[in-house]
């Protein structure tokens, strides 16, 4: 480091003594490259007063003593400097050393939803769900049960990054605790609520909707937790309805009941699911409109279930330039034949 | 962005006067405007909300929060003056029927 120290030290006089001399563009080129040089070996400003300093004095022996001792002024001025950018280097280590360990909680974030869309032959299901930032506040969750039953789930976590990631994994293990109540929709949000109210803090909520397809009778039965209505496509009418299930969002009060609801899904009907970061999405132009969001569907509607919410997605994703506000998550179960 | 946020005061009642947008970004100063009225016993804390254009999840976790203090210290919240869309936003999310808002006030907000 000590070389390093004097080597920058002399190239700082060379650079000089050329510019004192013929005072041309490429030396004052060779001492922006210097001044990268200096950042690069953490030389401070103060340090580069010094050199200065010395060059000076090695150039002009007789130099008048105001100027020498001015020199001693301007070093002391600035380590404030040096200290200011000491500290912002290692602010700057210590973001990095964050950041990775986000990206590392980012990854494991992603094994709590589902790695695979669960199949069945008379279903067609799209998913996608995109977070804001690093982290997702949105939940989302298959499964299916051995009469190809499917549950599914989206929710929404209040605010977005970690604190709604910690909070997420929550409900995944809640979830996950709950088998015999895959397939009662008001019954598992009735316990998750329980749960959730113990568990977090006075301002923190999450809103849900659960819904079970029972493939052999085709009845889709659903109960909503204060989430975003989705909505329904009935095929033979070529009509959009609101898919809403009315229900206080989790965690606001212990002792909640959650109506279930059903409907018989017809050859080519679907179900649409939606965290509200579909339909809070902001433009320049204001808000999306929810019929916004069933125009782009039916923009795409001839396509499989997972070509409909990718091509939504990234729709949407273009109008707000391509910088997502909130996270984002769609589902569409369709019921082929 | 900064909230606009007024307090005034009367018998028994306060009424909190909030402008602006309630997001992530601001919904930390209407929390320390709005618990500490919560939290004195027995008073109606009043929330005019007329000029407030756009709240998020998180300004709603803001009156959740509130909602619950104003309970543990037998004191009431009540909202008015919100616009068509944070409505909305209360009424999906099953708020609305935990909170008092008040109906008439909404109206003349309008």
């Amino acid at each position: 480091m000590a070389d390093t120290f004097s080597s920058m030290q002399n190239q700082y006089k060379t650079i000089l003594k050329k510019y004192i001399e013929d005072k041309n563009e490429v030396v004052l080129y060779q001492a922006q490259q210097f001044s990268k040089k200096i950042l690069e070996n953490q030389v401070s400003p103060e340090e580069t007063v010094s050199f200065h300093l010395e060059a000076i004095d090695e150039f002009f022996p007789k130099l008048p003593e105001g100027v020498r001792d001015s020199f001693e002024l301007l070093i002391e001025v600035m380590m404030g400097f040096g200290m200011a950018y000491r500290e912002h280097q290692s602010l700057r280590d210590k973001q990095k050393e964050l950041e990775a360990e986000i990206n590392v909680a980012a990854s494991m974030q992603q094994t709590l939803l589902p790695a695979n869309i669960p199949e069945v032959e008379s279903l067609d299901i799209g998913v996608i769900s995109m977070p804001a930032t690093k982290m997702s506040g949105d939940y989302y969750h298959f499964i299916k049960d051995e009469n190809d039953c499917i549950g599914l789930a989206i929710a929404d976590i209040i605010g977005k990054g970690i604190p709604a990631a910690l909070c997420m994994s929550m409900i995944k293990y809640a979830m996950d605790s709950l088998p015999e109540q895959r397939l009662q929709p008001g019954a598992l949000l009735e316990n998750l609520n329980r749960v959730v109210e113990r568990n977090v803090a006075a301002n923190m909520f999450i809103t849900m909707m659960y819904g079970s397809y029972d493939p052999r009778i085709h009845q889709f039965y659903y109960s909503g937790a204060g989430h975003e209505p989705g909505f329904y496509y009935n095929y033979a009418e070529d009509k959009f309805e609101e898919l809403y299930a009315k229900g206080l969002a989790l965690g606001i009060k212990r002792e909640t009941k959650f109506r279930e609801y059903h409907k018989r899904v017809e050859p080519g009907d679907f179900i649409v699911l939606l965290s509200d970061g579909v339909t809070e999405c902001r433009t320049v132009d204001g808000f999306i409109e929810r019929e916004e969001i069933i125009s782009l569907i039916r923009k795409y509607q001839h396509m499989t279930a997972q070509e409909i919410v990718d091509k939504v997605f990234y729709e949407l994703e273009r109008l707000q330039h391509f910088q997502l506000k909130d996270d984002f998550s769609l589902i569409i179960l369709r019921r082929k034949v | 962005m900064d909230l606009e946020l007024r307090t005034v005061e009367g018998k028994g009642r306060k009424v909190l006067y909030v402008g602006g947008e309630i997001d992530a970004h601001t919904a930390p100063q209407l929390k320390d405007e709005i618990i500490p009225l919560t939290e004195e016993q027995e008073t109606k804390v009043i929330v005019d909300l007329t000029n407030v254009n756009y709240i998020d999840s998180t300004g709603l976790g803001v009156f959740i929060g509130a909602l619950k203090s104003a309970k543990n210290h037998n004191s009431k919240l009540e909202l008015t003056g919100l616009n068509d869309r944070i409505k909305r936003l209360f009424s999906i999310t099953g708020l609305d029927e935990v909170m008092n808002i008040d109906e008439d006030k909404r109206e003349e907000a309008k």
